[in-house]
């Protein structure tokens, strides 16, 4: 029997756009507010862990057609790429920096190495929590 | 030029390049190139024979550690040079029997070349002045003689000889070296000749004492002293040109050797004399004694040495009784107890090595050397014959043979250390002689025995595998050699006193000026004295007493296999096993139950054993922040969540009370204003509770375990341990103030990482090095999980494990 799980799914197609969006918002702001690389991750990947909840795998990997082991190991490699990157200025290994730059619609704006680094934390912690989840329920 | 160093190393060298040289010349017999070295080295050592009986020493220094003080220093005098000499010389004898005794079918490159680092590990402990050097190379005789032992190894027999030889000779070394630790810790010095020169301000320090039994130790496993003799009946599996170097004639010298080496060290000392002596005397007397019982003619020549080596050792201990004198003219005569025992040295390595080469032409020609099926030998083998009865005679003690003056002068020392005055010799002192004349007849006994049921009486062909014959002669050759050394050192002993002895004798005695005072002249006459008597009674009552063998014989049998040591060290290696086997199985549960309670047990012992000793339970409760009520509700909330899990009786619940902890946790957080790790919290809450439920539609039912009341309480009692140790510690150092908290350098993150986020600006920029890692975690976790789940063998599959 199949179950009539319309609301749900109505639900969800909403939903999955704020926790997306709330994921994003935590994710940049980590810098100044609380939030940050972890949580940003962590929040994006429930969103995702929703759409498999609502639909099944196929569905959901129609579209969305990423493999999240290899979305967790990119995160890793630009986590230590910024790292490695700080040698070939001349820095110590995994020194940031920041600077404060006049960007056309943001105005005066903050850009620093942080968020690169904090990048790729977030993309591994998507793709590791996803590949978890997806690993054991896809397991006979 | 002749360098002592070379030849140490030149068998080394030899015995790297004997495997390529077998290979390459298959139709030679590998032995007569390997018999060059010895003959080379003798005759080296031969040519330097004048200069050093003139007083001339050899030295000379190759840095190896030199920052540890240990230096590659090789030393020739009169002691070493004796040494030295029958290390080669009955080595080049020895290879040349062997070269007859031992078939091409063998693996005569492991032999040769085992023979050969044996060789140049006698010489180095001979030649070495530094005791770590010294060291080395006698655990490489240890070893050497292991797998020489050993070269039959198929056989069970030789397996056990080889492992009990090992284990003996090597629990002494390694005494010894601790011995030698404490010479180094006590004088600050390596060399020998530094210690002899420096030890007497050390004679009444701590560790003298100690250093002198640990010393003694390793000499005597190694010289097969009671009750360490028990190694080498068991090493006679070895093939016999092994048994007659190394247990005859080399190896079990080192003991000796080691023993005349430090007479200059302890020597003097009132336990070093009783220790030697005595020893050596039990030593004396307990080989002789059971050497008469022997069947296994081999198994009676270990026995002898064990008896002539306690000889030698307990005329070592009394001749060290004149460093207790000093020098004098009454102390001279206490030093002819030494001299005899240098003499006995050579003397025995020439009859010993002569009688096992004849055991072994017997075994090898007939194929037992068991005497109840051998006889009347002589008429068939009569070149074998009279070597055998020379090298008999001669351990006898009979006149003719090198053997009746050495054991001339050890009646004569014996009688001679009643006089002493000292070490409450003048009630003890009977002793000495008494034993010594007693072995002696023992030994008399069966040396006639070795003679009487080998080569005399009736013939036994039908109990001999193969027909009687002689042997051929370049086996006949060594024996030959070493027999005419016997009746030689008989007619001309003092050559051989003046050139070997007398600069050996001053090694011993270096303070005791000219050596040439302490070489007596040896004479085979000199008139009626104790010594005569005591060996014409040797003789009649031996005689009476191998007639009467057969009436007295079953005095052995009173003595229980049971409690002979043998007997105690296989129970001892028994005991060992079987009880360490026990005590693992008793802790080496394979439950990880049983493991987490080791390390809780532990834990509480240690950290709260040591908070409570150092007194560091003094909770300072004046600074800490006033309590709020929902703070103790939440607490509240988190102690009946808790509590329940322990009782909760399905697996989702104890999950759910898990998450309430979780997320009490993070309430904490929010109320601690921590936001960052409350929002963390939260979610990684909520998704390991979703793992968690994922993870049981995986599992079997919950059952509960049957676990019996005692380990319960066990577990209670150890839980609530480590669970109050972890608060008292936690409140110990809750208002540690030593040092000001370093959290002021990261307020200033908006100016120096351009974060006002003081946590994210931790994480990513001033500890980024950590996040990284906990990164590369988290993905190596991720990839764990995956690679379990989707690459583990399926039921039927093959074990891909390889």
């Amino acid at each position: 029997m199949k179950i009539n799980d319309v609301i749900l799914r109505t639900v969800t197609k909403i939903v999955v756009f704020i926790i997306l969006t709330f994921g994003v918002y935590l994710f940049l702001s980590g810098h100044n507010t609380p939030g940050g690389g972890f949580i940003g991750g962590l929040v994006l990947a429930s969103a995702i862990v929703l759409l498999y909840l609502s639909h099944d795998i196929e569905t959901v990997q129609k579209s969305l057609p990423l493999d999240f082991k290899l979305v967790a190991a990119s995160g890793v490699l630009l986590a230590t790429g910024t790292g490695i990157g700080s040698l070939l200025f001349g820095a110590p290994f995994m020194s940031q920096t920041f600077a404060y730059f006049d960007l056309p619609v943001f105005g005066k704006t903050e850009l620093t190495t942080v968020t690169i680094f904090e990048a790729g934390v977030a993309l591994a912690v998507v793709g590791v929590v996803v590949t978890i989840i997806l690993s054991i329920s896809e397991d006979e | 030029m002749f360098s002592v160093t070379f030849a140490i190393i030149l068998p080394f060298i030899i015995a790297a390049l004997v495997p390529f040289i077998h290979r390459r010349f298959k139709f030679i017999h590998i032995g007569w190139l390997v018999m060059l070295v010895p003959i080379t080295l003798f005759v080296m050592l031969a040519r330097l024979i004048p200069s050093v009986a003139s007083g001339k020493t050899y030295i000379q220094t190759y840095s190896w550690i030199p920052t540890l003080n240990i230096n590659f220093t090789t030393y020739l005098d009169g002691l070493s040079m004796i040494l030295g000499l029958l290390i080669t010389g009955v080595g080049s004898l020895v290879i040349l029997y062997s070269i007859y005794y031992l078939s091409t079918k063998e693996s005569l490159q492991h032999f040769y070349c085992y023979l050969l680092l044996f060789m140049g590990a006698m010489l180095g402990v001979v030649f070495s002045d530094n005791l770590m050097v010294l060291y080395v190379f006698w655990e490489l005789t240890s070893v050497s003689s292991f797998l020489l032992i050993a070269f039959w190894n198929h056989r069970k027999a030789s397996r056990l000889g080889a492992q009990k030889a090992m284990l003996i000779t090597v629990s002494g070394g390694i005494a010894m070296l601790v011995g030698f630790i404490m010479l180094h810790t006590m004088t600050g010095s390596f060399s020998i000749r530094e210690i002899i020169t420096s030890i007497g301000d050390y004679t009444d320090h701590a560790l003298f004492v100690p250093a002198m039994i640990l010393v003694l130790l390793g000499a005597f496993t190694k010289s097969a002293q009671f009750p360490f003799h028990i190694w080498l009946p068991d090493a006679m599996e070895a093939p016999t040109p092994v048994s007659a170097y190394l247990h005859s004639a080399t190896m079990v010298k080192a003991g000796i050797y080691l023993v005349a080496r430090f007479t200059p060290v302890f020597g003097g000392d009132q336990i070093w004399f009783w220790t030697v002596s005595g020893v050596g005397m039990i030593t004396l007397f307990w080989g002789s004694f059971n050497a008469v019982r022997q069947t296994d003619l081999k198994a009676l020549l270990a026995y002898s040495t064990v008896s002539q080596l306690g000889l030698i050792m307990s005329l070592l201990g009394l001749g060290s009784i004149a460093l207790q004198y000093g020098y004098s003219a009454d102390s001279v005569l206490y030093t002819q107890a030494t001299f005899a025992a240098l003499f006995h040295l050579i003397n025995h390595s020439t009859f010993k090595g002569a009688l096992f080469m004849v055991v072994g032409i017997v075994d090898h020609e007939l194929g037992t050397r068991d005497i109840r099926r051998l006889g009347g030998l002589m008429t068939f083998m009569p070149i074998t014959f009279t070597v055998g009865v020379i090298g008999s005679l001669s351990m006898a003690g009979l006149p003719l043979f090198n053997g009746f003056l050495s054991k001339e002068m050890f009646f004569a020392a014996t009688v001679q250390i009643m006089n002493a005055d000292v070490f409450s010799l003048q009630s003890l002192g009977i002793i000495f002689p008494v034993i010594a004349w007693i072995a002696s007849v023992f030994t008399f006994v069966y040396c006639m025995i070795i003679i009487f049921k080998t080569f005399l009486g009736p013939v036994q062909p039908e109990k001999l595998d193969k027909p009687l014959h002689e042997a051929p002669m370049g086996m006949l050759i060594s024996p030959i050699i070493l027999s005419i050394l016997v009746v030689g050192i008989f007619f001309f002993p003092n050559l051989l006193g003046a050139y070997i002895l007398k600069p050996a004798m001053a090694s011993i005695y270096p303070m005791f000026g000219d050596p040439a005072n302490l070489t007596p002249s040896i004479h085979a006459w000199h008139g009626v004295k104790p010594e005569l008597l005591m060996t014409i009674g040797v003789v009649i009552v031996g005689t009476l007493l191998y007639r009467l063998l057969k009436k007295w014989k079953p005095v052995y049998g009173l003595l229980s296999s049971r409690y002979t040591f043998n007997a105690f060290y296989n129970n001892f290696l028994s005991f060992a096993a079987s009880k360490s086997t026990i005590v693992t199985n008793k802790y080496m549960t394979g439950l990880l139950r049983d493991y987490l309670v080791y390390i809780y047990l532990f834990f509480i012992l240690t950290v709260g054993g040591f908070f409570f000793y150092s007194g560091a339970f003094s909770p300072n409760f004046s600074t800490d922040a006033r309590i709020r009520v929902y703070e103790v509700i939440l607490v509240g909330v988190m102690a009946v969540a808790a509590v329940a899990m322990l009782f909760a009786k399905s697996r989702m619940t104890a999950t759910l009370l898990n998450g309430v902890l979780g997320y009490s946790i993070a309430i904490f957080f929010v109320i601690f204003r921590a936001p960052d790790l409350a929002l963390t919290q939260l979610v990684v809450e909520s998704i390991t509770t979703v793992l968690f439920l994922l993870a049981f539609s995986h599992l079997p039912d919950w059952k509960r375990e049957n676990i019996p009341s005692k380990t319960k309480i066990t577990n209670a009692v150890i839980s609530v341990g480590t669970g109050a140790v972890v608060v008292l510690v936690a409140l110990a150092v809750l208002n540690y103030d030593r040092f000001e908290s370093i959290s002021t350098f990261f307020e200033d993150a908006y100016e120096l990482a351009g974060g006002a986020n003081i946590v994210n600006a931790i994480l990513g920029d001033f500890r980024g090095f950590d996040t990284m890692l906990e990164v590369v975690v988290l993905f190596i976790a991720g990839l764990g999980v995956y690679t379990m789940i989707k690459l583990r063998a399926k039921k039927g599959d093959e074990n891909s494990e390889n």
